[in-house]
């Protein structure tokens, strides 16, 4: 569960400000431009954090609810900080099909961590996915923005020294 | 000259090492001073050869596949630039067997082409659609769309011109061409296929859409999932927008149509028409309330046309070569063809268009080449993950819309998804609810609390299955109680349909949930 308080103090400096700002005046005007405007931000922050939340409500005449249901109705977008990798695997039927329920055991056993969580070296965090469109050649793992299929657990000990390296 | 060699830029293709076989081609090329152009195209779908490499030689395209970086070097050392045989070699692409049996008229371009070059697209039959399109009114181009019969590829098959001449009679100042690219179905890539592999057929067919209704804005709601399907997109609309065939002047035909991809956020609900609008309208992606439909107060509370990648990548050909020719493909009121999609614990994987009414076993088995486990295939999901399961007494389906109602399934976006016989069908049920539960907006009560109570009973199921026979035989009736509540009582078809996978498992697989009564229809 997201905990609404640990991140208040995290990240507001005169950097982010001057950043988020940035943000704000290029999205503002655009219609619907909220979704875009919360990408932007995580493209550049890695995360949203909710200390931008008042700003944000203040130039596109929202109340703070009704960012913060935006920013947590969609599962893209994360109000914490993120490991320095995030490891996606696909859960989605045509992956279970071809093992994924072994794969995503084996990834959390091997990472010590549960879905949602970041490894104590800060080198990874697990998320689940709802297909990567690559169900061809299930099962689906994706790296960052890079997706690998047909993965096998070697496959996957490869992509974690990789991201541990 | 340059020898052209095809790799390709689709993501599952790069899901297997396409990038990194790219450099190697050319670093190899350059070490031995060879002179090539390589040409990011589209994947041809038969992904169990990917990474699949062409050449342009004399005698036309020849491929080999599956290449690996190591293979790299000997593909040079046996002169593959001259077509000449390799270990990996395919022969000339276009003679492919699987290829030679399908019906490709949406996928026409799709691996052939410089998905990004404007000429490319215009040298292969590109924008003839548009054309004819601007000499016609916007009634006739709405006839056209109807009397070809096609029908939306994203689930519902309602008719595409139906849905555009509601638009076309509306009123306002404003109007949008809305394009569903949320494809979050498993088991479904035909729409990233098409805009990875040939993003200027969906903007034509956008663009044909704008000007029949008279629209001036679109977009096109792409996951995030995507990342390469919202990147050559963003390239291909500047492009076309560059080239005048997007903006204030439409080919100099006095019409204005501005499109812009907008990026989803991990919501499958989204890819429910009125929760995508209220996503593209910056809010949670609730559910709307229909009516009024999007067609009459969509984004915005504008006249909006929605449809689906493939229902638009497929007007161009309509406006090209006429309804008729479209409409003589196919069966019964399902006119034309349909990507398939073949996924899951399948040998050959990937895109097969074909006109409406083969029967799943021919793509099965004729195309797929059974399972990868080489088990026998036990069960397939239809339609993803809304899709009922279907036993092999129902292989022999053919696949038109009809016809899968009448066996209380649906074809949805034609993704098939195969399971070997190490499949428990109670799990899959339990993971149907599952999902509806992680997925839900949570606007409607028999979704969101009939999901995770789903789960309960599905564990309850498994636990007391060969157990406690009065415990167990109360929860099946449970089970079915609440799929008939979520059937009837949902806002749309997120819950509403959660019950085929669950009760067509329990129907077609009883064994599985510890019972061994006959099949009671659902």
């Amino acid at each position: 569960m997201l905990d609404l308080q640990t991140e208040q103090d995290v990240g507001v400096n005169q950097n982010l400000e001057v950043n988020v700002d940035t943000l704000i005046a290029q999205h503002q005007h655009r219609p619907g431009g909220l979704l875009p405007l919360l990408h932007a931000i995580q493209d550049s922050l890695g995360y949203v954090p909710e200390s931008v939340y008042p700003k944000i409500s203040k130039a596109l005449s929202l109340s703070v609810a009704e960012v913060h249901g935006v920013v947590t109705f969609y599962h893209h977008f994360r109000t914490h900080r993120a490991g320095r990798h995030v490891m996606q695997i696909c859960r989605a039927e045509s992956c279970q099909a071809m093992g994924s329920v072994a794969l995503e055991a084996y990834a959390k056993k091997s990472l010590d961590i549960d879905y949602h969580q970041t490894t104590a070296d800060g080198s990874i965090t697990l998320e689940p996915v709802y297909c990567l469109g690559n169900c061809a050649l299930s099962p689906s793992v994706m790296m960052d923005d890079e997706i690998h299929g047909r993965v096998s657990p070697t496959d996957l000990d490869a992509l974690i020294a990789e991201a541990k390296a | 000259m340059a020898i052209k060699i095809y790799i390709p830029r689709d993501s599952s293709a790069l899901a297997v090492g396409a990038e990194k076989v790219a450099v190697a081609v050319a670093a190899e090329a350059k070490n031995r001073g060879l002179n090539i152009e390589i040409i990011r195209n589209g994947s041809r779908g038969l992904y169990w050869l990917e990474t699949m490499i062409e050449v342009e030689a004399d005698q036309g395209r020849v491929a080999y596949g599956p290449v690996k970086v190591k293979d790299v070097p000997s593909l040079f050392d046996a002169d593959f630039m001259n077509g000449k045989s390799h270990a990996l070699s395919l022969g000339l692409t276009e003679e492919l067997d699987w290829l030679k049996k399908q019906q490709r008229l949406t996928f026409a371009r799709v691996g052939i082409t410089d998905p990004i070059s404007l000429e490319d697209y215009l040298a292969h039959d590109g924008y003839k659609g548009l054309k004819n399109a601007l000499k016609l009114s916007g009634a006739e181009i709405v006839k056209v769309v109807t009397d070809s019969g096609l029908r939306g590829r994203g689930g519902a098959a309602f008719p595409t011109g139906i849905k555009w001449n509601t638009v076309l009679g509306c009123e306002a100042e404003q109007k949008y061409i809305v394009c569903n690219a949320d494809e979050g179905d498993s088991g479904t890539f035909s729409d990233r296929m098409i805009m990875e592999g040939d993003p200027f057929v969906l903007i034509e067919g956008m663009t044909i859409a704008a000007v029949a209704v008279g629209a001036t804005q679109g977009y096109i709601y792409v996951r995030s999932e995507y990342p390469h399907a919202l990147a050559t997109l963003n390239s291909a609309i500047e492009v076309a927008t560059k080239a005048a065939y997007l903006g204030d002047n439409v080919l100099g035909s006095g019409k204005t149509f501005h499109l812009e991809a907008r990026r989803a956020a991990g919501a499958y609900v989204c890819g429910e028409e009125t929760s995508l609008l209220e996503s593209l309208e910056g809010k949670r992606g609730l559910v709307r309330f229909k009516p009024p439909l999007p067609a009459i107060e969509g984004l915005f509370g504008k006249p909006t046309v929605v449809n689906n990648v493939i229902s638009l990548a497929t007007v161009p050909i309509v406006l090209d070569k006429g309804a008729q020719y479209y409409a003589d493909y196919g069966m019964g009121r399902s006119r034309g063809t349909l990507p398939i999609q073949l996924a899951g614990n399948i040998k050959h994987g990937g895109l097969v268009e074909l006109a409406f009414g083969a029967t799943l076993r021919e793509l099965l088995y004729d195309f797929g080449g059974g399972s990868v486990t080489g088990k026998p295939i036990r069960a397939v999901q239809v339609g993803g993950p809304l899709g009922a399961f279907l036993p092999e007494s129902q292989f022999d389906t053919p696949l038109d819309y009809e016809e899968f109602t009448k066996i209380w399934a649906v074809l949805g976006h034609g993704g098939i998804v195969a399971f070997d016989d190490s499949v428990d069908m109670a799990q899959m049920a339990r993971y149907a609810f599952e999902f509806c539960a992680i997925e839900s907006c949570g606007k409607c009560t028999p979704c969101r609390i009939g999901s995770i109570r789903g789960v309960e009973v599905m564990d309850k199921i498994t636990a007391t299955r060969n157990k406690s026979a009065s415990e167990h035989a109360k929860s099946i009736k449970l089970v079915r109680d609440l799929s008939d509540t979520m059937l009837n009582g949902s806002l749309c078809a997120l819950g509403g349909m959660t019950p085929y996978p669950v009760l067509s498992a329990l129907n077609h697989f009883p064994e599985d949930f510890g019972l061994s009564v006959e099949p009671k229809a659902g």
